[in-house]
């Protein structure tokens, strides 16, 4: 009886314990060049590198109900800097915003209830770069059917987030269009709401569907980005906005099995929104399992949007109009992405690292119609 | 606009039930391979924060949508 007793403690003692169950680790580089800088008005180089860094631990314990807790920690830091970004300020041959580091820490737990199929969890978000400050939270609940053939989620998001407004040197300390003044702060909320529904139709396919119903309020542009206008000459305003913006996206996802080695990874979104611009959104990823271990996936992904309807080019908004912009982000354009995925994994260690569990390389090409093209290579470790 | 939208949702929910089969534990294999998750890899984070801020567009795939960051 002692020792069954002891078994007992030692059983239930284990169930309770936290443990790492994973660390990851990104780091990426990109490169980026085009000739319609919104911050000189729609014409000039685009021109931008940045080094994007992020690592996540996830632990985990089981309580004696046997139900799951999940917590989870990511910090991440990017580092940029941009030829376009430096030009608020022409007169200086580099200037203080022709770069910045960008600090990013989240948290976020899960409960998950094994025996009745559903989570409940929720994230607290932070990010910080030179004239934007971002705090986010958000709670979502899944529920599973009792197969786990078919999952439905929904998740809730808040980002209260501020701009310190920064204005182009010329319209310093104050521009007549504009309501907020040289570094001022000025706010910009995000709320969201995410629903998702999975489908497991068969052996080999499964399907989802998801939408991300969205609203914006706040100071929607950019201060900094100039417009230039057919009646007023070389001088500029900052770009005007509308202070709300209501997003409806739907997305869907395929994923097929295609005999031993072949994976087929579709994904078509559908997206409009209160601006009036549409856009689709077609991609297919093809990963080749070399072995069961090791596959190299080519992608391609083609996007087109309409823009929206407050975007002309360098000198064609008119004193009259309401909104404007030259920001091309926003114009109308097709782009094609295409790109390579490798990815290896092993219970036994990468590279003589045992704890390195999964290894993955991916690298794209973005070409856009507007000229504007970029490159980016990314690099994700796993351990466990 | 809000009657192409919800006809295109039905037609994806259509799609995805008549065909259903119930599928068992042991039948799985392919199915939780990792490459077939529904979600986007971890690796394709700076990819789905470049196509944010270069794009107007965001969201419906489980990404960002918009709030975070000074983007689209």
């Amino acid at each position: 009886m002692c020792l069954n007793a002891s078994k007992a403690q030692t059983d239930s003692t284990k169930y309770r314990k936290l443990k790492v169950d994973e660390v990851n680790f990104i780091t990426s580089y990109y490169h980026q060049n085009g000739q319609n800088s919104a911050v000189t008005g729609g014409i000039g180089s685009e021109r931008l590198d940045d080094s994007g860094n992020a690592i996540d631990i996830q632990l985990s314990k089981f309580d004696r109900k046997n139900n799951k807790h999940t917590f989870g920690f990511e910090l991440g830091v990017d580092v940029y800097s941009s030829a376009s970004s430096d030009k608020i300020d022409p007169s200086t041959i580099s200037s203080a915003s022709s770069g910045d580091v960008r600090i990013s820490p989240s948290a976020s737990y899960l409960f998950e209830n094994t025996k009745r199929n559903f989570t409940l969890g929720g994230g607290l978000s932070f990010s910080k770069e030179f004239d934007y400050t971002s705090v986010g939270t958000n709670v979502l609940f899944s529920k599973a059917s009792k197969d786990k053939n078919t999952e439905f989620s929904a998740k809730a998001s808040v980002f209260l987030d501020t701009w310190k407004v920064i204005l182009p040197i010329e319209l310093r300390p104050y521009s007549p269009n504009f309501k907020y003044r040289q570094e001022q702060s000025a706010p910009r909320n995000s709320y969201n709401l995410a629903l998702g529904l999975s489908q497991v139709i068969n052996p080999r396919l499964q399907m989802s569907i998801l939408t991300d119903i969205g609203f914006q309020k706040g100071l929607l542009g950019t201060a900094y980005q100039r417009v230039y206008f057919a009646d007023n000459g070389n001088k500029p305003y900052s770009e005007k906005l509308p202070d709300n913006r209501f997003k409806l996206p739907i997305g869907l996802r395929a994923n097929y099995f295609l005999g031993d080695r072949f994976i087929l990874r579709g994904f078509y979104r559908y997206y409009t929104d209160s601006w009036k611009l549409t856009a689709h959104t077609a991609e297919l990823e093809v990963p080749y399992k070399i072995t069961p271990f090791m596959s190299i996936a080519p992608f391609y992904r083609f996007y087109s949007q309409s823009g929206i309807e407050y975007f002309k080019p360098y000198k064609e908004h008119v004193l009259s109009d309401t909104y404007y912009t030259s920001d091309y982000d926003l114009s109308k354009f097709t782009s094609n992405l295409v790109g390579l995925n490798f990815r290896m994994t092993s219970a036994d260690g990468i590279l003589g690292i045992k704890a390195l569990n999964t290894l993955e390389l991916r690298y794209s090409y973005y070409k856009r119609s507007t000229s504007l093209t970029s490159h980016l290579i990314t690099l994700a470790l796993k351990f466990k | 606009m809000k009657k192409n939208i919800f006809l295109l949702t039905l037609i994806c929910i259509a799609l995805m039930f008549p065909s259903c089969k119930t599928v068992k534990p042991f039948q799985k294999s392919r199915i939780n391979d990792a490459e077939m998750s529904l979600s986007s890899r971890k690796i394709e984070k700076y990819e789905s924060n470049f196509l944010l801020y270069r794009e107007g567009a965001s969201g419906g795939n489980g990404g960002k949508t918009g709030g975070g960051c000074g983007c689209n």
